[in-house]
């Protein structure tokens, strides 16, 4: 058994080890850097077209220290968060009860799937205008964006649940709760967790465009507001703050499946 | 070999099962009547499409049956505990090799630590000492399903059913198998009905073989199968054997 897990170690040492991937990592970052330079240097273009790295670094060390970039960064990060859990939750709760019912997934399902015939960018003005231009209009489009495919994956989850061990617990007299817990829920978490990846991503999207349409904080309102003083280093700064989001965001996930789901091969220790 | 101890534990009467579907239904069983005795190991055997995984999964109370009787007589309560073995191990790829032998125990309400230390003596049982935290894709088809025999045996069924449990193992694997499952039958003293395909792997291991026929399944022969135990090895080429297993070979050709 050990000699056996040796080997699959080693097969995948084959491939690349963690310390490699670091390295390939960086300097791939480093070479992206010295490109950008170059063109900024070479080409001469005005900095409110391309500012080069140096600049968009100074800007971005000057709202750090201003402390606009912190106030900014927390806003939209309140907005993902919540609009990640609401999304999530209603997504995970609504998911169950279809997967459970056919005829609640008969009663619903022309309106969910009629629902995402509407782009939820494009209605983000109008719930600005009902919601108003705080935050809650920006948790709730970033949790419309997330449900979906939270949903999705949900319903596909609990369908993945094998019949047979259904037919186990079903022989050993198991109660409705104790299938939820012990077979439903480990049963479907893979694809769950896989369909709460892509909502991660997604909720920043969705906080950044509610942002973009009426808001007086967050990172996306941060990029109108540079546009608009045509401080492009600022405009970088907020993007590049909005890719480490969502990034963080998607590692984190990524990171809990890692741990939750520690009985599939390819997470093996 | 019939056991002096004659008290029948399940009463089949009349059983029939038939499927609803668009063209009147698929008759899957037809008035099927036995019984088990306690501490009996009865083989069901039957061409494919026989509704013999059928029965058994009436007998687990996961289809009803149509019409007919269903008894069990034992002495815990209303529903009679039941422990199953699956054609595929069937396990929770989620919980370790021995978390799986624990699951029965844990859905009774037995402490997580309790249900443990009873797991770690059927593990023990069925030889698999040292997998005890191997996940189950780790495990080899014979120990996966050593895992499912220990998970079936957990809650102290008062009886087990087996589903061709060995039907998917290579030949060598199978009949070490046999071997282990009449250990274990012997040392726990389990009621038995295992549905199968095999003649040789029903008459190894039976004290009775019903065979059904075609669909709608029905029994067309009940053979006690009277040879000596311990079973051994050798016996499968005797000429006592060879006849039992052209009976049910004739049984089962005949349509």
């Amino acid at each position: 058994m050990q000699a056996k897990k040796m080997e699959r170690r080693k097969q995948k040492n084959g491939h690349a080890t963690g310390s490699n991937r670091f390295w390939l990592g960086l300097v791939s970052f480093v070479t992206a850097l010295l490109v950008w330079q170059a063109i900024t240097s070479l080409s001469n273009l005005p900095a409110f077209i391309l500012p080069s790295p140096c600049e968009v670094w100074e800007r971005f060390l000057r709202a750090l220290m201003d402390g606009s970039l912190l106030k900014h960064t927390g806003a939209t990060l309140l907005e993902v968060l919540l609009g990640l859990l609401a999304g999530s939750l209603s997504a995970t709760i609504l998911g169950y009860l279809i997967a459970k019912s056919r005829s609640f997934e008969r009663l619903i399902s022309p309106y969910l799937v009629a629902s995402q015939a509407i782009p939820t960018v494009a209605i983000a003005p109008l719930l600005v205008i009902w919601f108003g231009p705080g935050m809650f209009s920006k948790v709730l489009i970033s949790a419309l964006i997330v449900f979906f495919p939270v949903l999705v994956n949900t319903i596909v989850g609990l369908r993945a649940v094998p019949p047979a061990l259904n037919d186990l617990m079903r022989s050993l007299h198991a109660s409705r709760l104790q299938v939820l817990l012990q077979l439903e829920i480990p049963a479907a978490l893979p694809i769950f967790l896989g369909g709460l990846r892509i909502g991660a991503t997604l909720s920043v999207i969705g906080a950044v465009v509610g942002e973009f349409v009426g808001a007086d904080s967050g990172l996306g309102f941060l990029i109108n507001v540079g546009r608009g003083q045509y401080d492009t280093a600022l405009v970088f700064v907020a993007i590049f703050t909005l890719i480490t989001l969502a990034l963080l965001l998607y590692g984190l996930v990524a990171w809990g499946e890692s741990r939750l789901l520690i009985w599939q091969e390819i997470y093996e220790e | 070999m019939t056991k002096t101890n004659p008290a029948p534990i399940l009463v089949v009467k009349d059983l029939t099962t038939v499927f609803p579907d668009a063209d009147g239904g698929l008759h899957a069983l037809d008035r099927v009547s036995f019984t088990v005795r306690s501490q009996e190991f009865v083989c069901v055997l039957g061409p494919s499409g026989s509704g013999k995984s059928t029965l058994l999964r009436v007998l687990a109370g996961l289809i009803n049956p149509t019409s007919g009787e269903l008894k069990f007589q034992v002495d815990s309560s209303n529903q009679p505990k039941i422990g199953i073995v699956f054609q595929h191990a069937n396990l929770m790829p989620w919980r370790r090799a021995l978390e799986n032998v624990s699951l029965p125990l844990e859905l009774q309400g037995m402490h997580k630590k309790q249900a443990r230390e009873k797991a770690i003596e059927l593990f023990q049982q069925v030889g698999l000492q040292g997998f005890e935290d191997s996940w189950p894709r780790e495990l080899s088809g014979g120990m996966a399903q050593r895992v499912g025999i220990a998970r079936a045996l957990a809650h102290d069924p008062e009886i087990l059913l087996l589903d061709e449990p060995f039907g998917l193992l290579d030949a060598l694997t199978r009949e070490h198998m046999w071997t282990e499952l009449l250990n274990i039958w012997g040392a726990r003293q389990k009621t038995i009905l295992m549905v199968t395909h095999s003649i040789s792997e029903a008459l190894f291991l039976a004290d009775r073989v019903l065979v059904l026929t075609q669909r709608p399944g029905s029994i067309k022969l009940d053979l006690p199968v009277i040879l000596p135990r311990p079973r051994q090895d050798e016996m499968r080429y005797t000429p006592a054997f060879g006849k039992l297993a052209r009976q049910l070979k004739e049984a089962i050709g005949e349509h």
